[in-house]
């Protein structure tokens, strides 16, 4: 379990791409801080931090970065 | 290797995929379709154990919109995650690693296309892949085109069944290689389902009478007028065409052969 710590003063924004669309949070906002804010509420998701698996385990600890690429899927339907 | 115990009827007829055992032989999709609730009455109607589901980016502007999984639950169907719209292994690999977080489970449909027009299987990528995926510690269905040799090398490669195309996804041409078809089924040592191409429930009929253990469709259904009777239909088509397999078919001749008794006519 490795927590990530930002480098960027408190108080800013940090910019990311998020499902392939530009978006700022706040300095220090962790995976799941970042679900609730998008109201991503239940169903089952998984989430790729710059093409790394983030284990759902590990949504409370691991801190969004200056310049990360998230993205957040799910099951849709598909033949 | 599939059972294919004589039982007379379909009931205690069952299949095994990676361990895993099934009692239906037709695994359906879930796109297309009007809504989710036709979708899943329709995947009630075909009796289906299994779907196939695809992974994609929540959409952000809408988070709340209908869920696949408060239609079609998890606990009454394996999900099946498949790569569908992937064009590289690398893609596949990626989409299909998503799809084990976020349904934790690591039975997966593989899929690389080579282009949009015909979304044709591309091979070599499928055959790169799924080693990757295996080396992972997926258990992999695979795609494929109507070809015995590569279907060797998949299960040389570790796929856990094979399922080659009828015909091109969405297209509804129905078994274009029937001679290919029986090859792989009779020289597989892993399941081998029909993916892609049924159009009719005598397709999927014929799917089974060739030796497959199951079938794999979904716009068939889905774009079928009624949904849920064509469900059905297809439910049925799977079983005759499993027990007519069982039961081996007459031989076929040039000539016709009396059913009735040369002797005692009265003329």
């Amino acid at each position: 379990m490795n927590t990530q710590t930002s480098s960027a003063p408190a108080g800013q924004k940090v910019s990311l791409v998020l499902n392939g669309e530009p978006r700022s949070v706040a300095v220090g906002t962790r995976v799941d801080a970042l679900l609730k804010t998008l109201g991503i509420v239940g169903g089952k998701v998984a989430v790729e931090r710059n093409r790394a698996i983030v284990p759902r385990s590990q949504f409370s600890e691991v801190e969004l970065l200056q310049g990360d690429e998230i993205e957040i899927v799910r099951f849709v339907g598909g033949g | 290797m599939a059972q294919l115990e004589q039982c007379g009827g379909t009931s205690s007829d069952s299949w095994v995929v990676a361990g895993r055992t099934f009692h239906s032989r037709l695994i359906v999709g879930t796109g297309k379709y009007r809504d989710y609730q036709e979708n899943a009455d329709a995947a009630e109607a075909a009796g289906a154990e299994m779907v196939t589901v695809a992974v994609r980016r929540v959409n952000l502007t809408d988070p709340n919109e209908p869920m696949l999984v408060d239609y079609l639950k998890p606990d009454r169907f394996t999900f099946l995650p498949n790569t569908a719209g992937c064009f590289t292994g690398e893609d596949a690999v990626r989409t299909l690693r998503l799809a084990r977080e976020a349904g934790d489970w690591n039975l997966v449909k593989l899929e690389v296309l080579s282009d949009p027009e015909t979304l044709y299987p591309d091979m070599v990528e499928t055959l790169r892949a799924l080693e990757m995926l295996v080396a992972d510690g997926f258990d992999v269905m695979v795609y494929a085109s109507d070809d015995p040799v590569m279907a060797r090398r998949l299960e040389d490669a570790g796929a856990a069944a094979i399922m080659p195309l009828g015909a091109p996804i969405g297209s509804g041409l129905g078994l274009q290689n029937k001679l290919n078809l029986r090859l792989i089924a009779e020289q597989a040592g892993v399941p081998v389902l029909v993916d892609a191409g049924i159009g009719t429930p005598s397709d999927a009929a014929i799917a089974m009478e060739l030796g497959c253990d199951a079938v794999l469709l979904n716009t068939a259904i889905a774009e079928a007028q009624d949904p849920i009777g064509m469900a059905r239909a297809m439910k049925l088509a799977v079983e005759a065409g499993r027990l007519a397999y069982l039961s081996g078919r007459m031989p076929t001749r040039k000539y016709g052969s009396a059913s009735s008794p040369e002797h005692g006519k009265i003329s």
